[in-house]
């Protein structure tokens, strides 16, 4: 019966009925954004130097690493999977990285991103082999390798640091770059992930991801090849870590085996406030980029409002929840008058 | 010129008060030597945390820290830690390090009291427990002061005052909001800063002990307070983090930053001008003295009490001062001049 509904309003009105999808899919995002308009425009009133260049770069400069990893973390999360190794991984990626640099003195600074992206790629490549072969959840090898790689990190280290001094200023330079104010590596990023969401929005093999999360057996049903998708997402999102680490080591400029510590679920917050559903199928790179900058957001305005540090997580937490319940709520109400509509012209 | 004058002054003062202490105390005190030192202890060296590179220098063979000392008078030294500075990443080592058979613990706590239940149970069982670099100081045999809380508070704000005239806001990026040792800093800082009625500490923020987290607590500072001249951060983690944030923020010479760091991380903003001066202690040495102050109170050499003393290996005689520590000496200062001598 309802299919039946649904072939004749889409063979009646194609243009109409993804039109309709469309707008559903813009109100998602819709819904992040408004909360974050909400949130700067209350921050801004309390404290207007919020609003000021320097504090705005500080934010996007704070974001990029972040947003980068979390459009790693929705591919994956939208199959209905998840990898809570990036942290660990940036961190090994980081080290090593900014070490091959410091030891060997004049070498070209993209020998550290091959060297990041290998070790990224590398353990992507196990994590998805463990889960698309061996079957085993995602949650549990993330969660092992989340411990085993921070584990070779700190034996590597060995509670050694690189220091600022030992890098050479244009890898230094490379993240808080800036042309006619805007930092560089914020408009790279936001490149890099609107080419994400186009892949996962608009390719062939981006949209079976989804399909892999909202019904696994389905897709295995429909021909979809679960196993290589799936494979793909996890060596996607350990390759971005291993990328995201040189960015770090950049960009902090003193690195020891601690970095990206708990970053994970850091990670998995922005994509989950972006508005990716975390049992998979739905949510956009652009809603979980938007994710990280809110998070990064309030992040900043809590250190610039100058609330007591005493009180940081438990604020940025609680903004959390009433992130997604405000985004929730929007939705639900936009989903419910849109469904209304299209029931109307159906009839 | 007048404050340099100052501070050597105090520096001087500081080392000959320790002096007279120590030859005040040197004729009535007990012949430490009389008794031999015990061979084969199991010590373990417990920092905050591993990886971090100022515990490395303060426990390593190599930088000649407390396993170098514990390598050479004979006994079993091995270095254990969680890997995040906090008492829950601390606990079970403890506990795990008690049940291998410890003589001795090197402890750096984590908390000045959530470690003490484990410490004391370890005591009773006649473990020895020496903190080192961060005090427990109801629950330890005997706490080896990097430099005295009131000489680095006090010359941490001198060395600020000096670089921005005596006047304006300040503020201070400290670790974990917990941490015995920097709280007793700031609170020497908040004593000293009577001295300078025209500098205002604006704001304490706590960077965990975290590059990123630091990085951001030092922008929010900077967004929020225009008119900031100063930050102290006497971390050796917050410190490089703050720097970083004032280098690429251009506000290089509007901002004055100094703190406690190792010679290695500060010296590209020592160079360039972000940080003139900083301070610390020598690591290894505090390492090794904890070494050698833990094996003779093993050993039953010496006991914790005031006056009791001992020579320390290469560093010489120490003596046990009032509360049941030893202190290593004033802390030294590093500028454009001497930085570069250092490795570590």
């Amino acid at each position: 019966m309802s299919s039946a509904l649904t072939g004749r309003l889409a063979a009646e009105e194609p243009g109409r009925s993804r039109r309709l999808v469309d707008l559903i899919f813009r109100a998602r995002e819709f819904g992040i954004i408004a909360v974050l308009a909400i949130f700067v425009g209350v921050t801004t009133a309390i404290q207007p130097r919020f609003l000021d260049d320097q504090n705005i770069k500080f934010v996007l400069l704070n974001t990029t690493i972040f947003a980068l990893l979390a459009l790693g973390e929705t591919m994956v999360v939208v199959t209905r999977n998840i990898d809570l190794s990036v942290g660990s991984l940036l961190g090994l990626s980081a080290f090593l990285s900014s070490e091959v640099l410091s030891e060997h003195r004049g070498i070209p600074v993209v020998v550290a991103f091959l060297v990041g992206l290998g070790i990224g790629a590398g353990w992507g490549i196990l994590h998805g082999l463990i889960v698309a072969v061996a079957k085993v959840p995602s949650l549990v090898v993330t969660l092992a390798t989340l411990y085993i790689i921070r584990g070779i990190d700190v034996v590597i280290a060995g509670g050694t640091e690189v220091v600022a001094n030992s890098l050479p200023s244009s890898f230094l330079g490379m993240s808080t770059a800036s042309f006619a104010g805007v930092p560089v590596l914020a408009v790279v990023v936001a490149c890099v992930v609107g080419a994400g969401a186009f892949y996962l929005r608009s390719f062939r093999s981006g949209r079976e991801l989804y399909a892999i999360g909202s019904n696994p057996e389905g897709a295995r049903l429909a021909g979809i090849p679960s196993g290589r998708r799936v494979f793909t997402a996890f060596v996607v999102s350990g390759s971005i870590a291993g990328v995201a680490g040189v960015l770090w080591a950049s960009y902090y400029g003193t690195i020891d085996s601690t970095a990206g510590t708990n970053y994970e679920l850091q990670v998995v917050a922005a994509v989950v406030v972006g508005g990716v559903a975390i049992f998979g199928g739905s949510g956009s790179a652009i809603g979980a980029a938007f994710g990280a900058l809110l998070l990064a957001t309030i992040d900043q305005a809590l250190y610039v409002l100058g609330i007591s540090s005493f009180w940081d997580q438990a604020i940025s937490g609680l903004l959390i929840v009433l992130a997604i319940a405000l985004d929730r709520g929007i939705s639900v109400r936009l989903t419910s008058a849109l469904r209304k509509r299209s029931l109307r012209h159906a009839a | 010129m007048l404050k340099l004058r100052k501070h050597a002054l105090f520096a001087l003062g500081l080392a000959a008060s320790t002096t007279v202490a120590t030859l005040g105390v040197a004729g009535t005190s007990t012949a430490a030597t009389r008794h031999g030192l015990q061979k084969g202890l199991k010590v373990f060296v417990i920092p905050k945390n591993l990886g971090n590179s100022y515990f490395t220098t303060a426990d390593s063979v190599k930088t000649g820290g407390a396993l170098l000392a514990l390598k050479q008078l004979g006994e079993i030294g091995q270095e254990t830690s969680g890997t995040t500075d906090t008492p829950s990443a601390q606990l079970p080592v403890i506990q795990a390090d008690i049940s291998k058979g410890a003589n001795a613990l090197i402890i750096s706590a984590t908390d000045p009291t959530a470690l003490c239940p484990t410490l004391e149970a370890a005591m009773k069982r006649g473990i020895t427990v020496v903190t080192y670099d961060s005090d427990a100081p109801t629950c330890r045999t005997l706490f080896v002061n990097q430099a005295s809380a009131q000489a680095i508070g006090e010359s941490e704000v001198q060395i600020l005052a000096k670089e921005i005239h005596d006047t304006g806001e300040i503020a201070v990026v400290s670790a974990g909001p917990s941490d015995t040792n920097q709280n007793t800093w700031i609170k020497w800082m908040k004593v000293e800063l009577k001295q300078y009625p025209k500098m205002k500490l604006v704001s304490v923020v706590y960077g965990m002990d975290e590059t990123s987290t630091d990085t951001s607590v030092t922008q929010g500072l900077l967004s929020h307070y225009p008119d900031l001249k100063g930050i102290i951060a006497p971390t050796s983690v917050g410190l490089p983090a703050a720097a970083a944030v004032i280098d690429a923020a251009h506000e290089k010479g509007k901002i004055m930053l100094t703190g406690l760091a190792t010679p290695d991380e500060m010296k590209k903003y020592v160079a360039n001008g972000t940080v003139p001066e900083f301070e610390l202690w020598n690591p290894a040495d505090l390492g090794y003295l904890a070494a050698y102050a833990a094996v003779e109170l093993a050993s039953h050499a010496i006991t914790n009490a005031a006056g009791q003393s001992f020579v320390a290996g290469k560093l010489g005689k120490y003596t046990v001062g009032p509360d049941h520590t030893i202190l290593l000496g004033p802390p030294y200062v590093f500028d454009k001049a001497n930085v570069n001598k250092f490795n570590f």
